[in-house]
Formats: structure tokens, C-alpha cells, sequence
């Protein structure tokens, strides 16, 4: 049970994602996630804007039910296999968080600076989090895929357009945690 | 029926993406500042081992469960759409520290704020709908 409750090291980590990953082929299907935000869209009947919605969505539903796995997986983990909500942060990222005003870095997953419930009902705090959707959601569907199809499937599959979206996942979050996030807080 | 197994697997990505810190902000945040292997090792060696699955399915050394060949479709060529969404996207990953899969495990985990970045990310996906034809692709 130790192991089970302690944070789960990178060699765990990725082979398990890989398994995931061949499942789901397995299992006939794929792995990408961001797709279910067009499936979404189309479920609430995007298609009388475009086309580009006009999809029969039910030949989605194994991935919605992937999600709703993935919710109740993050539900399971959070009650009953992490006694403790810490994260342990190489000091250096603690110290040059609380620089650019982000506080006790590390005693949760998550900062109260972004996720709080205070911050999320302020006008900024909602912004940032609605602006911050909006370019993954975007993003994602622009370049066709999100860690998981581009980073995961597209690496490992050697194609050419993961290897530059992956590039672009790094140049925007290089720039965002370089040059903006300290504009922010 | 038939979907049963994709809400097990979806159970058990939503484990180890928990438990893995995958779906902290802060491992987001200090992979772009170098500061730690984790995230780097995580993507590295699941894309390690998913190479020898793509070379199993490729060579039909490994089919369906029902004996159908795996096809894993290309992705769309362009520079722009790949790069340009790309960093889009990347802009939004580090910033609501959560690509769309953590966004939903969060979601279970109880973090009620995670649902406007969803909401946003679907309106995303809207948007590019809408607006794709005068994209670069």
C-alpha cells in the first residue's frame, strides 16, 4: 500500500501512459483526448454554425466514457490513494515562484493564486482561467492533437507534424512561464 | 457493454495521472524552467515503449482484440496549423497548468475553478470551427 500512496516515479508514470496508449489501439480505438472538446461542441449543436460539427458524434462516445473513467480515476486517487496533497518542489522553483507571486508552492497541487474559489469568482482570476482554456481549446483542434495524440501517439508513431506541434507545446509554454506569467500575479 | 473497458482504462489514466503529480500546475510549471526530470522522463519513456508498440502494430504483429490490422492515422501536414496552434496551445498548457486530460482528472479530484478552463477549452474548439477556413493550415 506504500507504494501505492506515495507519488508514482516518471519510470512508472510513463510506461503505465504507454500502456494506456496501446490499450486503447487495442481496444480498436486511439488515444487523444482534445478531440472530445469538438465532440463536445457538436453534441451542443455547434453544427448549425458550421459544418465542421457536423459529425455523428455517437461514434465518440468510447472516448467521452474514457473521460468519465479519467474523472472518476482523479476522484478515486484523491480519496483514497494520496493521504497527502503536497508536492515536493525543487526549492529553486519554490523560491522563484514566490518572485513572481505565487505563494507556499508545493503545499498542494494546485496555487490558490489560479484555482481558488476567491480567485476564480474575481474578475482577473476568472479571466485568466476562461483565456487559458481557450488557447488549449483552440490550439489543440489547430494543431490537431494535445499531449496525448501529438506528445504521445504522434512522437512514438515518428511523424513529422507531432515532432513541430511539440516544438510550438514548447515555444508557447516556454514563453508563457519566461515572459508572461511573471506579468501576471 | 462494449464500453466498459474504455471507462477502465480512463479509471486507470485518471490514477496515474493523479499520482504521478501530472495534473499539479507545479510540475507543468517547473518542467518549462528545467527545474526537474519528472515530466521529462514520464513523456520520454512512455514515448520510448510506445515506439515498440507503433513497430508491433505496424508489422501486424499485434492486432485488435476482435483480429482487426491497427492503423494509427497520420496527422494533418502543415507548418502553420502545427506550429501556430502549437504554440497556442502551449501558451494555454502552462498557464492553466493542465492539458485536457489532467483538466478532467481534476475534475474528479474536486477543483470546482477547473470547470471555466474547460469551459474555455470547448469554446476553444468552437472558435476554431468557426474560424478555420481563414486559418492558416
Amino acid at each position: 500500500m506504500e507504494i501505492i500512496t506515495q507519488p508514482w516515479p516518471w519510470y512508472i508514470a510513463g510506461p503505465v501512459i504507454a500502456l494506456i496508449m496501446f490499450l486503447l489501439f487495442y481496444f480498436g480505438e486511439h488515444f487523444g483526448v482534445s478531440s472530445n472538446l469538438e465532440t463536445f461542441c457538436s453534441i451542443g449543436g455547434a453544427g448549425k454554425y458550421t459544418n465542421y460539427f457536423k459529425i455523428d458524434w455517437k461514434q465518440n462516445i468510447w472516448n467521452l466514457i474514457f473521460i468519465v473513467g479519467a474523472i472518476v480515476g482523479g476522484f478515486i486517487s484523491a480519496q483514497w490513494l494520496s493521504p497527502t496533497d503536497n508536492v515536493v518542489l525543487n526549492p529553486q522553483t519554490v523560491q522563484d515562484l514566490a518572485d513572481i507571486g505565487i505563494q507556499n508552492a508545493g503545499a498542494s497541487y494546485l496555487p490558490d493564486e489560479i484555482f481558488s474559489i476567491e480567485t476564480m469568482l474575481s474578475f482577473k482570476g476568472f479571466l485568466v482561467l476562461l483565456i487559458a482554456g481557450l488557447m488549449v481549446g483552440f490550439g489543440a483542434r489547430w494543431a490537431g492533437g494535445c499531449t496525448s495524440g501529438h506528445a504521445i501517439v504522434g512522437l512514438s508513431n515518428l511523424e513529422i507534424p507531432s515532432l513541430i506541434s511539440v516544438i510550438g507545446f514548447f515555444i508557447g509554454g516556454l514563453v508563457m512561464t519566461w515572459f508572461i506569467l511573471p506579468l501576471i500575479f | 457493454m462494449k464500453h466498459v473497458k474504455f471507462f477502465l482504462v480512463g479509471i486507470l489514466f485518471g490514477i496515474v495521472m493523479s499520482k504521478a503529480e501530472i495534473i499539479s500546475w507545479y510540475r507543468i510549471y517547473e518542467m518549462f524552467k528545467f527545474q526537474s526530470f519528472h515530466m521529462y522522463g514520464i513523456i520520454g519513456s512512455a514515448v520510448f515503449l510506445g515506439m515498440f508498440s507503433m513497430l508491433f502494430f505496424r508489422k501486424k504483429m499485434v492486432k485488435t482484440f476482435e483480429g482487426n490490422d491497427i492503423h494509427v492515422a497520420p496527422k494533418k501536414k502543415g507548418m502553420y496549423r502545427n506550429l501556430l496552434g502549437g504554440i497556442l496551445f502551449g501558451l494555454g498548457w502552462a498557464l492553466a497548468g493542465a492539458c485536457p486530460g489532467p483538466m478532467f482528472v481534476l475534475v474528479g479530484k474536486g477543483v470546482v475553478s477547473i470547470l471555466v478552463v474547460i469551459f474555455g477549452a470547448t469554446f476553444g474548439a468552437f472558435f476554431y470551427g468557426l474560424f478555420k477556413d481563414k486559418l492558416p493550415h
